[in-house]
């Protein structure tokens, strides 16, 4: 059985070196539609029509992208003559359209940061790629950030899924024991705002109607650097930079 | 349960209909219609054995329950798939004010959980059955009798108002003297497994008894669905399992394009097969990955996560999606793809398959992981046949099913690849048989690639008034089924989802009695089943 530390051993490293360095290997991202400009505005208006849930918003020449609601079907990306463009990057993180900003978590979590996850109803890729965080690729312990078993000892909480009614009660009690201070993000589409499952009598269409929300997410399913980007951004190990799908830098 | 064993010799469709109406007469009538036979259950009293005729005589296996309330009355299709004949539909049809119809649980044991799913959505009785309510509507959560799936129920009724029964506390089976039991969930794992509830009733170190309680996942899919453009309820199919994405996605648009009666472009169909086996692929990358985890081999656990991160990199470089939402579109596909894509993604294939390759090598020689494997779990053939499981969990119990050989869909037809079989029914078996499967995916995909001509990537399919479409697939947990009802004006009037996940967690119980407690994760892991998938 000794064969497998050899194995590990000659298998190598393969973690990513982001954040320390930009992480641009393929595929790492299905990135984003980002603003466009059109030759006129009856193209940017149908570019907006094309838009399933409504994520796109024409004035006048240019197609405005609203990241929040948008769930990557790809409508307009392929198959459709008024294409938008697509960014290939996964530092999406942001605070709730309702709040004015956000205030980090203190210094001493930066080095050892304990995460929470609650699936609220999620279609489990928002989850999967949570889980992704645990592989050597991304490898989030070398960031000095844990899983935990327990609410108890949690510091921040991931919530996916729009918040399903039979799981309404145990988000709250999962949030209630954990101790202060403590953050939620709401991971994926569907927690900022119910995605495609919506407000229903089955769905609370939202993480932000159950819980106070500190941070968004947005993705359908936003990739593990993206939710790794948005742990760093608990900790103020780097910042929010876009907002509203427009960069703030 | 006692019955003949499943007929050698299959029947053909004139052999079934003389003997059905031989030995039934005027309780029932037999149609011929595409893809297979209705039979309409006139008397209803006649439905369980005519269900155990199909079954267990007849040697059929079952698809599942779709109920539908219409013009004033009750439909109930139960689903059978017959050697030979194809889709054989059992159609129960029953005034509105009729709330009983005859349980045929006692016949056919798989058929156990779609009864209880319809008297909790529906509110209809089935008599007989042993253990109806607190199902998908829990009942620490929701009143009895809502119904949410009838049509007078508004889903988006925002002053709906739930009655919790605080009194609800889950039935212990287990008397002994110092019996008791464990709750494990529905967070659990750091929150990093699906929400469901185990409760492990034990006396120390073996389980007794398990019941599985789920759907807190539960977001009413098919009730939401209703009433929306089929181009939006394309949207839910491919999101409400992100797991199987694309076969769920792949079954809805065969269920519209069925319904229509396109032809679809051979082309589509090809790359349907290349995007399905790349979806195979990585799915069961993913689940040894989980039991290599479950059994603690955190090496073998980061060479599986390994690969499976990267197929999950070549989906995304290839179509676009991690996890290929937004490909298929009724009609074909929403997207064409390049000759060199192709062949980036056939390398990143290959890459997967010779390091799956290696791993099972390396696997089959580490003592200490098989130990916790063997013998670990075991779902005897009768069982699998009992509850009539399907996909790898069944494979390994030596019920050889798929519906890629069986029905074949896309043009699975065209190549040759076989479905892996074992008979020992343990955790071992199911993980040789995950891994078996992972390489006729690489083979599928392959063909599929080579036999790849030019031509159109899909056609426009309009959405057909008033018709009824059925679509399905292999899915990566099993077989898939979505049912479409198209109302006049070509919304969605109601949709159905039958997935695998919902049938094999039925059969989980038995592989966990009477085992101890650190084998648990283990079994939960081999049967690499989906809680979001089941729930909806």
């Amino acid at each position: 059985m000794s064969f497998w530390f050899w194995n590990g051993v000659r298998r190598g490293i393969p973690s990513t070196r982001y954040p320390a360095v930009p992480e641009t290997a393929s595929g790492v991202t299905p990135g984003r539609p980002v603003a466009t400009m059109f030759a006129s505005a009856e193209e940017a208006a149908r570019a907006a029509a094309n838009c399933p849930v409504g994520a796109i918003t024409a004035r006048d020449r240019e197609a405005v992208i609203d990241l929040e609601t948008c769930i990557h079907c790809q409508r307009c990306r392929f198959g459709n003559p008024s294409t938008v463009h697509w960014a290939n990057d996964f530092e999406w993180t942001r605070w709730p359209a309702a709040k004015k900003g956000f205030e980090p978590l203190p210094a001493s979590f930066t080095r050892s940061l304990h995460i929470m996850v609650v699936d609220a109803g999620d279609c489990g890729a928002c989850l999967h790629e949570i889980k992704q965080l645990n592989n050597p690729f991304y490898n989030i312990h070398r960031l000095g950030m844990f899983f935990t078993a327990t609410p108890r000892t949690a510091d921040v909480l991931l919530v996916v899924g729009p918040v399903s009614e039979n799981m309404r009660e145990p988000l709250l009690k999962t949030y209630d024991a954990m101790p202060q201070p403590k953050r939620v993000v709401a991971v994926g589409a569907c927690a900022i705002s119910g995605g495609v499952f919506g407000r229903t009598f089955a769905s609370a269409g939202g993480v932000g109607m159950v819980l106070p929300v500190d941070l968004e997410i947005p993705g359908n399913p936003p990739p593990p650097l993206a939710i790794l980007h948005g742990l760093l951004v608990v900790t103020s190990r780097k910042e929010v930079l876009t907002e509203g799908g427009t960069s703030l830098i | 349960m006692t019955s003949a064993p499943p007929s050698h010799s299959p029947l053909d469709v004139e052999g079934l209909t003389i003997l059905l109406e031989e030995r039934f007469r005027a309780g029932l009538s037999v149609l011929k219609e595409a893809p297979g036979l209705v039979i309409r259950v006139l008397d209803l009293s006649l439905l369980p054995v005519v269900s155990r005729f199909l079954f267990w005589e007849a040697g059929g296996s079952f698809g599942g329950l779709i109920v539908e309330e219409r013009l004033r009355e009750w439909t109930l299709q139960y689903l059978f798939l017959l050697q030979n004949i194809g889709w054989v539909d059992v159609v129960v049809r029953a005034p509105l004010y009729q709330k009983t119809i005859p349980s045929i649980v006692a016949e056919l044991h798989a058929a156990d959980w779609y009864e209880r799913e319809a008297e909790d959505l529906f509110d209809i009785d089935f008599e007989g059955h042993p253990r109806l309510g607190d199902f998908i509507l829990h009942d620490e959560t929701w009143q009895e009798h809502i119904a949410p799936m009838r049509k007078a129920f508004d889903a988006n009724a925002l002053n709906f108002e739930r009655k919790p029964n605080e009194k609800w506390r889950p039935k212990l089976v287990v008397e002994d003297p110092g019996s008791f039991a464990m709750p494990v969930g529905p967070v659990y794992e750091g929150g990093l497994g699906e929400p469901i509830h185990f409760l492990l009733e034990t006396v120390g170190e073996d389980v007794i008894r398990e019941v599985p309680r789920l759907f807190y996942n539960y977001r009413a899919v098919e009730k939401i669905a209703e009433g929306k453009a089929v181009c939006d309820v394309l949207l839910l199919a491919e999101r409400f399992s992100a797991k199987s994405a694309f076969a769920h996605s792949l079954a809805f648009c065969q269920a519209i394009e069925n319904a229509a009666g396109a032809e679809v472009p051979w082309r589509a169909r090809r790359l349907r097969v290349v995007l399905a086996e790349l979806e195979r692929l990585r799915h069961h990358a993913g689940a040894i990955q989980g039991i290599c985890q479950s059994t603690a081999l955190s090496v073998s656990e980061a060479h599986a996560a390994i690969i499976e991160e990267q197929l999950l990199r070549a989906s995304a470089a290839f179509t676009g999606h991690r996890y290929l939402f937004g490909l298929n579109t009724p009609g074909g596909l929403r997207r064409d793809f390049e000759e060199t894509a192709c062949r980036d993604l056939l390398r990143a294939i290959d890459s997967a398959d010779s390091q799956l390759r290696i791993l099972e090598e390396r696997l089959r020689y580490s003592s200490s992981f098989l130990d916790r494997l063997e013998d670990v779990g075991a779902i005897s053939p009768e069982n699998a046949r009992d509850l009539d499981l399907v996909g790898p969990v069944a494979r390994a119990s030596g019920v050889s099913r798929d519906l890629r050989k069986a029905c074949p869909y896309a043009t699975y037809s065209e190549y040759r690849f076989d479905a892996p079989c074992e008979q020992e029914g343990d955790g071992y078996a199911r993980l040789r048989v995950l891994f078996a499967e992972a390489r006729e995916s690489a083979r599928l995909v392959h063909q599929a690639v080579d036999s790849l001509e030019p031509g159109d990537s899909s056609i426009p399919v309009e959405a057909t008034a008033s018709t009824v479409g059925f679509g399905w697939t292999e899915a990566p947990i099993g077989a898939a089924m979505h049912g479409v009802r198209l109302d006049s004006e070509g919304r969605v009037e109601r949709y159905r989802i039958l997935t695998p996940s919902f049938r094999n967690w039925l059969g989980f119980h038995v592989a966990v009695e009477d085992f101890a407690f650190q084998d648990f994760p283990i079994i939960l892991a081999t049967f690499g089943l989906s809680a979001t998938e089941c729930d909806r």
